[in-house]
């Protein structure tokens, strides 16, 4: 029976079928509400994720995790695994015939353990059989002898304990001395805060296909965020060539972050090339707990002082981030945890330390809004205690400290792009309150929901405001480039058809409807036809993360769309025998501006024009050993003013609105832009009242959505959002990432929220309910 | 390979299960593949309960409202909604709507969950179960019929054809906290009624219990501070109602909550549930 569910449960899909990427669009413009091609699909049940991969006779991989935080492996006998009918192959570390690590910044994370294990979930061995059935069995049938040590799960005894890895235990401090480390204020403030571990929690669980091909290579259909630094690190342990992994974009569910590390895709390709087998594999929702990365948990302390009319004076923080077992992408969070640690404000003065060592946890990396997320909840707190403090309105504070085009960073960096902090401001508190709660109305709307906890004198009403800043794209020196290559050519009826090949990763992002609407504005094309994105095709377009794409992919599109142009302007300049500027270029139309002789596109796309370039944004630098240097690209600024009712007596919370400037730059999809800021202040409302990954001494207590909670409709706020757009010098088209800020200060705003509506200091995400039930009045 | 029977009725049903030795009921399988998912339940044979009709009857009478077992939680929410108020209630809290046409009440039953939100109602009002086997009916106590963690006195050859939940004249309610809006475990929940005829209080409390848990200091207590023809109490009782009740509970510290943080949970809805039931009656 349960071979029929598992064919029931599967579309027929061939791999080229489920990229899910292939799409034409009618050309709408920059600036424009462009329609997903991907939104009915999705919405329907008929877009082709990585999980529906399906190919005639493949196997089905599993892998074997480690129940034990930290334990020595003794041996491991796969014998009796291999002995079950329908096994095709089970391998463990010693099977890697090339690097036997991996990791996005530093290898140092074993395909599959070695000699010893250093987080619950650690894979062991993989294992390839018939039927899934039969590859779960097996993976039980390995008998791995472990001898369990002690973890080390405090990160703040990380430093003083023995190296539980041969990097020792210090993934990096990063100090930040900005202007005179002895200034003082006459106003004070000091607060200590804690982020709780946050999971990415995307619904498409990991999933993938390895093929075996003919030239000893493989191709991977998987979904990732970023194809190259994937195939990459398969390559290397595989050790082979890199043309000869080739890596597929498969319809990717969501990721957040969590798709930047390599989780499936060695063990798939290793069991495909052992076994010469094509073999899926697909995470079940608890396995992909284990699967990824989190968002790093904090420990802050912060200390303020102002001036006894609010103004910044300095800012002493030290930041404490758990990387969990492995480095995956911790040494740049914990850059931008540090850097952006006052906030969105003028700090002329700054001594800050940002921690981020190696613990028995669950490795932790990239998640939306990367550092920036963890030290909001503790600038802002610390700007509300500073209002307090003084006697003024924390709105107020926070304008009159606001950054401004020119001011310096606490990195020293002059802010030399749009800084509209003031007008996000302006905008977030500019929007209607929502009405007072209606006690007529329906119960379910009330903190507590559809459990009917609350009535309307146990309610109070709190309002918080918040303010964040990011920057977008990689920083520190980091080369940060993407590909894209267009293609040219007539359709059958002579109408001009352009194909743009990138391997950026879609992942939610909407780069499918921005690739039309580019091409469309650059060269006024109706017919654009998005080709699979793919590691064989288009070089690197980096990661689809750091709320990067628009402008890096979007930029490297740009300028192949130029590069067409001047390739029709000079055929058509051959053809006339005249100097290239006395070509006029129209939609689909060539003019010659002295003769006034004409040409259609079509007669000059014989063969197709193809190009392909590079974009690479402006170099950023290395920061100092004071942290101090350039080592930004650009900023976005959000402010976020949260609406809660809060019952005390439960500690439950209803979240009734966020409202939100949002510097943008400029919003090339107005619609898309709204999707995301939605999507992100759902995800800040999650890390503020209930998403949290539960550790007992490194076990994960929680893996799975029943203990694991997201918000639901009931828990959603209306948004009210407002795009605040003064273009960005240097951006195409001026445009900002948008990705990341609506996670980010929506959560600390909501948490300034519940702090108003009870009073209590509440200095630790997610907030339980028995924080704030069991909280002793007092304080 | 897995058998799967497809009765059409309760007799088939029963002659299924006696036939396939470890065969296991399926209804809409909100627990029963969630199960299989995680590999905890591997069952030889399934006896699938779709098909049934019979157990898909309700008839309300003056007396007592009578719910086949695979009545859903949207046949409560919607056809039987306020038919028994506090089961409505307690059925709209459940899960979400995908979760809530496919649910039956016989299969919350059967799983015996702490955290089963028809329990403490019909414990609250004294429902009980019917149950046939291939010697016939009987019928049990919802109290006798739950009897540990997902524990039950059902036997292997038996299941559950309906549920009777006496009419009770006078106000109920069910209340229940969990850290999220929708969708959501319960960290603890109650179901208070009040019976004008007998000028009784029952109160059973969810997910801080083993079983579903009655509360008769409590209820003794409220019945006797209650003004029966005004329908109101001092507000100091309410409170001490949900204080009696909450010392009663014995609730666990687990990854969802802690047994200190639940205690505090049932006083308040205990005291916030009786305070609704005389407003509504009052
Ligand atoms: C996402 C999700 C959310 C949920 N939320 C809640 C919630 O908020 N509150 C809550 O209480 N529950 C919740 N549940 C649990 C579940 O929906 C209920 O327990 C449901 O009532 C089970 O009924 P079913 O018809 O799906 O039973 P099944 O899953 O088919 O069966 C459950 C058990 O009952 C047995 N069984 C079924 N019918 C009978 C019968 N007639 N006689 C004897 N035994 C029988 C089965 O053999 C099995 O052991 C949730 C489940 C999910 C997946």
């Amino acid at each position: 029976m349960a071979r029929d569910n598992v064919v029931a449960g599967a579309t027929s899909a061939p791999p080229g079928e489920a990229t899910g990427t292939a799409t034409a669009t009618v050309a709408p413009r920059v600036g424009d509400d462009a329609p997903r091609p991907d939104g009915i699909p999705k919405a329907t049940g008929r877009f082709a994720f990585s999980s529906d991969l399906w190919i005639d006779g493949m196997l089905w991989g599993r892998t074997l995790r480690s129940p034990h935080p930290a334990a020595r492996v003794r041996s491991i006998d796969v014998a009796p695994a291999l002995a079950l009918p329908g096994v095709w192959a089970v391998l463990t570390a010693a099977d890697v015939p090339g690097r036997p690590t991996f990791g996005l910044e530093v290898p140092d994370q074993p395909v599959l353990a070695g000699d010893v294990v250093r987080y619950h979930g650690e894979p062991v061995a993989a294992v390839a059989a018939d039927h899934p059935e039969t590859a779960r069995a097996a993976a039980e049938a390995v008998i791995v002898d472990y001898e369990p040590l002690t973890p080390l799960v405090d990160p703040a005894a990380a430093l003083g304990s023995p190296p539980i890895h041969p990097d020792g235990n210090l993934f990096r401090h990063l100090p930040i001395r900005h202007g005179d480390p002895g200034a003082t204020g006459t106003v004070v403030v000091e607060g200590e805060y804690e982020v709780g571990m946050q999971d990415q929690a995307f619904l498409g669980p990991e999933s993938g296909l390895a093929v075996p091909a003919d030239d000893g290579g493989v191709d991977l259909y998987v979904a990732t965020q970023w194809l190259h630094v994937d195939r990459d690190q398969v390559a290397a342990s595989l050790g082979l060539p890199v043309e000869r992994v080739r890596l597929h974009l498969a319809g990717v569910g969501g990721a957040f972050g969590g798709r930047e590390d390599v989780s499936l895709q060695i063990h798939l390709c290793l069991l495909a090339l052992r076994t010469g087998r094509p073999v899926k594999m697909v995470y079940s929702r608890d396995e992909s707990f284990f699967g990824h990365v989190h968002r790093h948990p904090a420990r802050m302390w912060y200390r303020h002082h102002a001036t006894a009319e609010g103004d910044l004076v300095k800012i002493e923080a030290r930041i404490l981030l758990d990387g969990g077992a492995y480095l995956s992408s911790s040494n740049a969070v914990i850059s931008n945890a540090a850097c952006f640690a006052p906030g969105p404000y003028r700090v002329p003065n700054a001594v800050i330390d940002g921690y981020v060592v190696r613990t028995n946890n669950p490795p932790c990396g990239a998640m939306r809004g990367f550092g920036s997320v963890q030290v909001c909840y503790g600038h802002e707190a610390q700007m509300d205690k500073l209002a307090a403090a003084i006697g003024v309105d924390p709105v107020a504070l926070r304008a009159r400290n606001a950054l401004h085009r020119g001011d310096r960073l606490v990195t020293g960096q002059v802010l030399t792009g749009a800084v509209p902090v003031r007008e996000v401001i302006r905008a977030a508190a500019a929007r209607p309150l929502p009405a007072p709660a209606d006690p007529d109305g329906p119960v379910i709307a009330r903190p507590g929901g559809a459990g009917l906890t609350a009535d309307p004198e146990d309610i109070t009403r709190g309002v918080g405001f918040a303010l964040s800043i990011k920057n977008v794209a990689y920083s520190e020196g980091y080369d940060d480039y993407a590909t894209a290559r267009l293609r040219l050519e007539a359709g059958a009826g002579g109408e001009p058809v352009a194909t743009v090949v990138v391997a950026t990763a879609e992942v939610g992002q909407g780069f499918v409807t921005l690739a039309g609407q580019i091409v469309g504005e650059e060269l006024g094309v109706e017919r654009v036809v998005l080709a699979p994105a793919g590691t064989a095709e288009v070089g690197s377009a980096g990661s689809s993360s750091a709320s990067r794409q628009t402008w890096v992919s979007g930029g490297a599109l740009q300028l192949a769309c130029a590069a067409v142009r001047a390739e029709l302007v000079s055929r058509a300049a051959s053809k006339w025998a005249c100097p290239t500027d006395a070509v006029e270029v129209s939609p689909g139309a060539l003019r010659r501006s002295d003769t006034l002789e004409r040409a259609g596109w079509a007669e000059l796309l014989h063969p197709p024009i193809e190009v392909e370039e590079v974009y690479h944004h402006r170099p950023t630098r290395a920061l100092d050993a004071d942290g101090q240097g350039d080592a930004h690209l650009a900023m976005m600024f959000a402010a976020h003013r949260a609406v809660v009712d809060v019952d005390r007596g439960l500690g439950l919370v209803r979240v009734v609105q966020v409202a939100t400037g949002q510097d943008v730059g400029r919003a090339l999809n107005p619609l898309q832009v709204t999707g995301q800021i939605e999507g992100g202040i759902a995800q800040g409302v999650g890390l503020a009242v209930m998403e949290e990954i539960v550790l007992d001494t490194g076990r994960v207590r929680n893996p799975s959505f029943t203990d694991y909670l997201i918000p639901t409709t009931l828990d959603m706020p209306v948004v009210d959002a407002v795009l605040v757009q003064e273009p960005e010098p240097g951006a195409p088209y001026g445009a900002k990432g948008v990705g990341e800020p609506p996670a980010i200060s929506s959560g600390p705003a909501v948490l300034a929220a519940i702090r108003d509506a009870t009073g209590l200091p509440l200095s630790r995400v997610p907030v339980r309910p028995a924080d704030i039930a069991l909280a002793d009045p007092s304080g | 390979m897995v058998r799967i029977a497809r009765p059409v009725t309760v007799d088939e049903a029963v002659e299924a299960l006696s036939e396939e030795p470890g065969a296991q009921l399926l209804a809409g399988g909100t627990d029963f593949c969630v199960e299989v998912n995680f590999g905890h339940r591997r069952p030889p044979a399934v006896v699938a309960l779709r098909r049934v009709d019979e157990l898909t009857h309700r008839e309300v009478t003056d007396e007592v409202v009578t719910l086949g077992a695979g009545v859903t939680y949207s046949d409560l929410v919607g056809p039987l909604s306020g038919v028994v108020p506090a089961l409505t209630a307690a059925a709209r809290s459940v899960g979400s709507p995908q979760i809530r046409n496919a649910g039956t009440i016989g299969g919350n039953l059967a799983t015996a969950s702490p955290a089963g939100d028809t329990l403490p109602v019909l414990a609250a009002l004294g429902a009980r179960v019917g149950l046939r086997g291939p010697g016939g009916e009987r019928t049990v106590a919802l109290e006798d019929l739950v009897t540990g963690v997902k524990r039950t006195s059902i036997r292997p050859d038996e299941l559950i054809v309906e549920v009777a939940v006496p009419r009770v004249r006078g106000s109920q309610q069910f209340v229940k906290v969990g850290t999220r809006n929708a969708m959501v475990i319960a960290i603890a929940s109650a179901a208070v009624v009040l019976d004008r005829d007998r000028r009784e209080v029952r109160c059973a409390l969810g997910s801080v219990a083993p079983v579903p848990l009655r509360v008769p200091l409590a209820e003794a207590s409220m019945a006797d501070a209650i003004d029966w023809e005004r329908m109101a109490a001092p507000a100091a009782a309410l409170t001490s109602f949900g204080e009696i009740a909450a010392e009663a509970a014995a609730p666990i510290s687990d990854h969802r909550s802690t047994a200190a943080y639940r205690r505090r949970a049932v006083a308040v809805i205990c005291e916030r549930a009786m305070r609704r039931c005389l407003r509504d009656a009052g």
